[in-house]
């Protein structure tokens, strides 16, 4: 029995062969990519999303610290589109600053981990031996170490500031990260071209620079988008905490925090802020999910 | 609402002798209520209690608890008047040497007699460098003899001017004289502690299986962040007029916690409810809001000694530009009322007249501060910038977000707020790192020396922010004064003074607003310091 | 076997050594005394606490001491809490945290893995759509979000369970934190199932089960089941320490005398001993629990071995 999908499959290997040229790898990834609807949708939104949580405040005619002492707790309106909080700010100016903080700290937190985590991973995969085992076995004793408490501590005692922030979440998650490069790179160690590098008299680093850190790029881009909203996740729960940004600024977390105290007076000020998160989680999701069927060899 | 001043108390007067003339005031049950079966009562109570030791705590939450679980010299009334507590009477010829004649029948849960040793012994031990108590500067408040020494280490805790000259006689001797000094006698840190436990058990003699009390209840459990349980002592003096038989303190910290614990009935008393739910309760449980005025101020610091607040015509213009009835009324609107002194005025015998600027109207002290700011050099080209600091809280958050919109709207000063953690708030004050920070202070008893004698030099963080030699020269001679009037007149002064020179912007005078379930009865609603005795208090049937 | 838990024992010392050196120095150097107050105490008194509490002492006879004291398994007094030694605290609160947390984690295991088998055996099915979006919405939603609504909605409205406290732990105290804890990890275990199920039920060993005629549900419990567990044990490891980390919240917004709630506090109060002792009860905990996770996976695929 051949299902549709099987079809589908079958005509496309057909027209692969037809090509006189093989396609690389990314363009095949690209195309498998561009096929899931979901993933695509996710994209089209995000990218929506992010655009207006960075434009649209600045064609607002409030700023997102203006307070109106005759408009607190403000329904939604023609003039304040998602209401007012308990100083009667524009939510609707807060919520898409909110979400250009978060999704900075998102991808800010991801960067600081993809990096220190490829890094990590690559080194330790390619040197290999017992600089291997020695970076495997410190990667372990991190693994035990209670981060998110060493995170709270560090916030509360040392003063809050952005940077700090999403440092210390993007140092918690590299861990991940590192282990999965170095699997990938002790597998990409024993193949040809690294060997042919290897024999032309490539230098290490440049071998690392040049072949291993190209190539791990796939797992990496998936690894990464999955990264972002656990990350916007932690800054939430520090803002839940009272550890996230300063006021008068604001995020998603600080936002719902706030929300979730008032949700029975003031429900705007819970959903707007809910809806903007909870969909661009979603988007990220889907996009990692979509990313990741279509790097992945397996599913060809 | 409307708050009583409470009138002077008759404590205050020389020569007094009162007591005989008291009833009992344990719960007095109006005729005609009908109580309920089950006498259980549970207060919130903010947070965990750091300790049930009166000389190692020194916050309100630990005050709540111990009030029910030992009993000092003095109590308060319903009103906030000061009643006799262990001390049935007492003498005092000149102000400086007070005689406290104690109960008889007072006894400890274990059976042992509450005498003038057990005084003497808690109040050595409250000093006693050894014991480190916080909250020790108390007693060197009420100018104990060699208090302040002890404290230093500079003498042996045995020359603390307190006397037992017989079982039931208590005699403490002060340097000057304090004619409000009966009165502080009602605070946590002067109540007795059971000396032969103290020993045997050390740091753990307030353990439910350990303790001994005078109180009017004793602990039954305590489950740490989750809750103490009391239950009565039957060998409280007055225990046949305690009619609750349980008491259960609850810290929850996030008022939106404890309020919809009290809404969903686990709750009699809250501890606080929040702001921003205020006119919601107002409309959907009006029966259930209670709101009394409170013995604190709000106000913010400014640091005198730092640019640009060393610059008093900074200082005003920055004082004047906040609008006081907008905080007051739009954005707390329980009743609290704008302050513009250190003192509220709901302490007893204060009522000065509002220096200039609170008789302006808003408009024309926002001319009057633009004025002053242009004056020290700041405008449009060259705007005041500066940083206000404010310990981690909703309610905090909320003024300084205010208020700031305030300076920037009116003024066009560009602030940056910086919450801290509140320990690291208290260091960076300490420290004098600040430019403009929040603060708030509670009377530890009601007379306004407990506010004025914060802008003191050495109650400052040894002058970091402030230190006037003019104000502490007034503060000394209040203290040193005999005469009432005169007294009056000079903690008016040091009022003045502070409205000219500044030092702090008075914000707004608390109020205590709670949920409180209509089934309990004998709620202290007048009591201005939030003195709640649980055994005053019963439970209605319904 | 033994070998191998007596090398992940020799593995954790240095571990908790490195964890106690640095949460040691952290507190050390942090600003704020656990002792100061509003009013500046008098140095006198305030050199009387410090000496109480060894404080006094050059910071490293201090780090000597205390590590002394933890290897005797004490942990020292409490800064905050007078009354109390951080080791009464941690064994009052450890009960409340493992009761709540072992509760949400059976349960997200238990209904994850059964939500997630169910999709995968009705993949693309309306039900696979909308338990894989209930799970999608479940991992997004932050639990201080969905803990509020579940009070809302429980407690205020119908009032079935109580808003708060712990009382003596029965039952009804527990659902609400329960499930406020639970749903994240019963949406990530539901996804993960699914995925490896799916992948499991496609490989050539099912297949062949099936061309022999075996029953669809046996091949799927005596076959499928245990292959497509090893994603989900290698994911209990994280869930684990996500449970301990969620603890702060739901033990917050419940009032719960747990460990989370305990570890706030004390950071909030600058109480040091007892931010490292939890600091140390906690990094011991996730050791043994990735150790039980390594076994758990070395049992269930005979291709790893020690």
């Amino acid at each position: 029995m051949i299902t549709k999908k099987e079809n589908i499959d079958a005509l496309e290997k057909f027209s692969e062969n037809l090509e006189i040229e093989g396609r690389s790898l990314w363009q095949d990834a690209r195309m498998r990519f561009m096929r899931n609807k979901a993933a695509m949708v996710s994209l089209v939104i995000l990218v929506l999303i992010t655009l207006s949580v960075i434009i649209a405040p600045l064609l607002s005619q409030y700023a997102f610290d203006d307070t109106d002492w005759y408009a607190m707790h403000a329904a939604p309106s023609a003039e304040h589109l998602f209401g007012t909080d308990s100083l009667g700010r524009d939510l609707f100016v807060r919520t898409l600053l909110g979400g250009q903080i978060s999704l900075m700290v998102g991808v800010l937190g991801a960067l600081v981990a993809v990096v220190i985590g490829t890094v990590y991973g690559a080194t330790s995969g390619f040197i290999g031996g017992r600089v291997d085992r020695m970076m495997m076995r410190i990667l372990e004793i991190l693994y035990s170490i209670p981060f998110m408490f060493l995170v709270i501590v560090l916030v509360t005692f040392f003063g809050r500031n952005i940077y700090l922030i999403f440092i210390a979440i993007g140092a918690i998650a590299w861990l991940d990260m590192a282990r999965i490069v170095r699997g990938q790179t002790l597998s990409l160690r024993n193949k040809e071209f690294i060997e042919a590098a290897h024999v032309s008299g490539v230098s290490q680093w440049n071998i690392i620079r040049r072949h291993i850190i190209p190539n791990v790029l796939g797992i990496v881009a998936v690894y990464s988008t999955l990264l972002v909203p656990s990350m916007i996740l932690t800054e939430s729960f520090l803002s839940f905490l009272g550890l996230g940004v300063q006021e008068p600024m604001t995020s998603w977390g600080a936002l719902l925090q706030e929300g979730a105290q008032t949700m029975e007076i003031a429900i705007w000020q819970l959903s707007f802020p809910a809806a903007f998160m909870v969909v661009t989680l979603f988007c990220f999701n889907y996009i990692g999910d979509g990313l990741r069927d279509a790097l992945d060899p397996k599913d060809r | 609402m409307q708050f009583k001043r409470s009138l002077l108390s008759t404590a205050l007067l020389a020569t007094t002798l009162i007591g005989a003339s008291f009833a009992a005031q344990a719960a007095v049950v109006p005729e005609g209520v009908k109580l309920a079966a089950k006498q259980e009562l549970v207060r919130g109570n903010g947070t965990e209690v750091a300790s049930l030791d009166p000389h190692k705590t020194e916050g309100v939450p630990e005050s709540h608890v111990i009030r029910d679980l030992l009993e000092g010299l003095v109590n308060q009334d319903a009103d906030g008047k000061t009643i006799p507590g262990v001390a049935e009477s007492w003498t005092t010829a000149d102000n400086k040497t007070f005689t406290f004649n104690l109960r008889k029948d007072a006894k400890w849960s274990n059976g042992d007699p509450v005498t003038a040793h057990d005084f003497v012994y808690s109040f050595q031990r409250a000093v006693d460098p050894n014991t480190a108590s916080p909250y020790s500067w108390y007693l060197e408040m009420t100018t104990m003899q060699n208090a302040s020494d002890i404290i230093a280490g500079k003498k042996d805790k045995s020359t603390l001017g307190v006397k037992a000259v017989d079982d039931y006689t208590f005699e403490v001797s002060l340097e000057s004289a304090v004619p409000y000094f009966v009165m502080m006698m009602g605070h946590t840190t002067v109540k007795p502690v059971h000396k032969a436990t103290v020993e045997k058990f050390g740091d753990k003699w307030t353990k439910p299986e350990n303790f001994v009390g005078n109180g009017a209840f004793v602990v039954n459990n305590w489950v740490v962040n989750e809750r103490i349980e009391l239950v009565p002592n039957t060998q409280y003096w007055d225990n046949a007029n305690t009619v609750l038989t349980k008491v259960t303190f609850l810290p929850i910290e996030n008022q939106v916690a404890e309020m919809n614990r009290f809404l969903s009935g686990e709750i009699d008393i809250t501890n606080e409810l929040p702001n921003e739910h205020f006119r919601r309760l107002q409309k959907e449980h009006p029966e259930s809001l209670a709101i009394k005025g409170n013995l604190c101020t709000y106000y913010y610091n400014f640091n005198t000694h730092k640019a640009p607040f060393d610059d008093v015509r900074v200082r005003k213009a920055i004082s004047y530009a906040i609008d006081r009835d907008i905080v007051a009324n739009a954005i707390l609107g329980q009743g609290q009322k704008p302050a513009y002194f250190l003192t509220p005025e709901i302490v007893a015998g204060f009522s000065p007249e509002l220096p200039a600027y609170g008789k302006l109207s808003q408009k024309e002290r926002i001319a009057k501060a633009k004025q002053l700011l242009e004056e020290a050099g700041y405008n449009k080209a060259n705007p005041l910038k500066f940083t206000l600091l404010y310990n981690t809280s909703e309610n905090h958050k909320k003024i300084a977000v205010a208020i700031g919109s305030m300076w920037k709207k009116s003024l066009g000063v560009e602030v940056v707020l910086e919450n801290q953690e509140w320990k690291t708030y208290l260091e960076t004050k300490k420290q004098g790192d600040f430019e403009a920070a929040r603060a708030g202070w509670c009377g530890d008893y009601n007379e306004a020396s407990t506010f004025t004698s914060l802008m003191e030099g050495k109650n400052t963080t040894g002058g970091i922010h402030y230190k006037s030699a003019a104000y502490d020269k007034l503060v000394k001679d209040a203290v040193e004064t005999t005469d009432d009037a005169q007294r009056e007149k000079l903690y008016y002064a040091q009022e003045q003074l502070l409205a000219d020179d500044m030092p702090l912007a008075p914000i707004y005078q608390y109020v205590t607003a709670r949920l409180l379930n209509p089934a309990v009865g004998g709620y202290a609603e007048n009591n201005a310091e939030d003195k709640l005795y649980s055994k005053d208090m019963y439970i209605i049937q319904k | 076997m033994f070998k191998f838990i007596l090398k992940r024992i020799l593995e954790a010392i240095p571990t908790m050594l490195i964890l106690i050196t640095v949460s040691f120095f952290l507190m050390r150097f942090a600003p704020g005394s656990p002792f100061s107050s509003e009013r500046t105490l008098p140095p006198q008194v305030m050199a009387n606490i410090n000496a109480k509490y060894g404080l006094d002492k050059p910071v490293f006879d201090q780090y000597t001491t205390y590590l002394t004291n933890v290897l005797q398994g004490d942990l020292g007094p409490s800064f905050k809490y007078k009354d109390f030694t951080v080791n009464e605290l941690v064994v009052s609160a450890l009960p409340v945290s493992a009761k709540i947390g072992a509760l949400a984690f059976i349960f997200a295991v238990v209904f994850g893995v059964s939500v997630g088998t169910l999709a995968a055996l009705r993949q693309n099915s309306w039900l696979d759509y909308a338990v894989m979006s209930t799970a999608m919405l479940g991992i997004v939603m932050p639990s201080f979000v969905l803990a509020p609504v579940l009070i809302y909605i429980f407690s205020i409205g119908l009032g079935w369970f109580p808003a708060g406290g712990w009382l003596d732990g029965s039952l009804q105290y527990m659902v609400l934190p329960v499930l406020g804890m639970a749903m994240m990890y019963v949406a990530t275990f539901a996804r993960i199932t699914r995925g490896s199920m799916i992948e499991v039920l496609n490989s050539n060993f099912i297949r062949t089960a099936r061309a022999k005629g075996l029953s669809y549900s046996y091949i799927v419990v005596k076959h499928a089941l245990k292959p497509a567990m090893l994603p989900v044990i290698s994911y209990m490891g994280p869930a684990f320490v996500g449970i301990i980390t969620g603890s702060v919240v739901i033990e917050t917004i419940f009032g719960l005398p747990g460990i989370g709630k305990l570890f706030v506090n004390a950071a909030f109060n600058r109480d040091y001993s007892l931010v490292m002792g939890v600091t140390i009860l906690i990094g011991f905990l996730f050791i043994l629990f990735n150790a039980i996770v390594d076994i758990l996976l070395a049992y269930v695929d005979p291709k790893i071995r020690y």
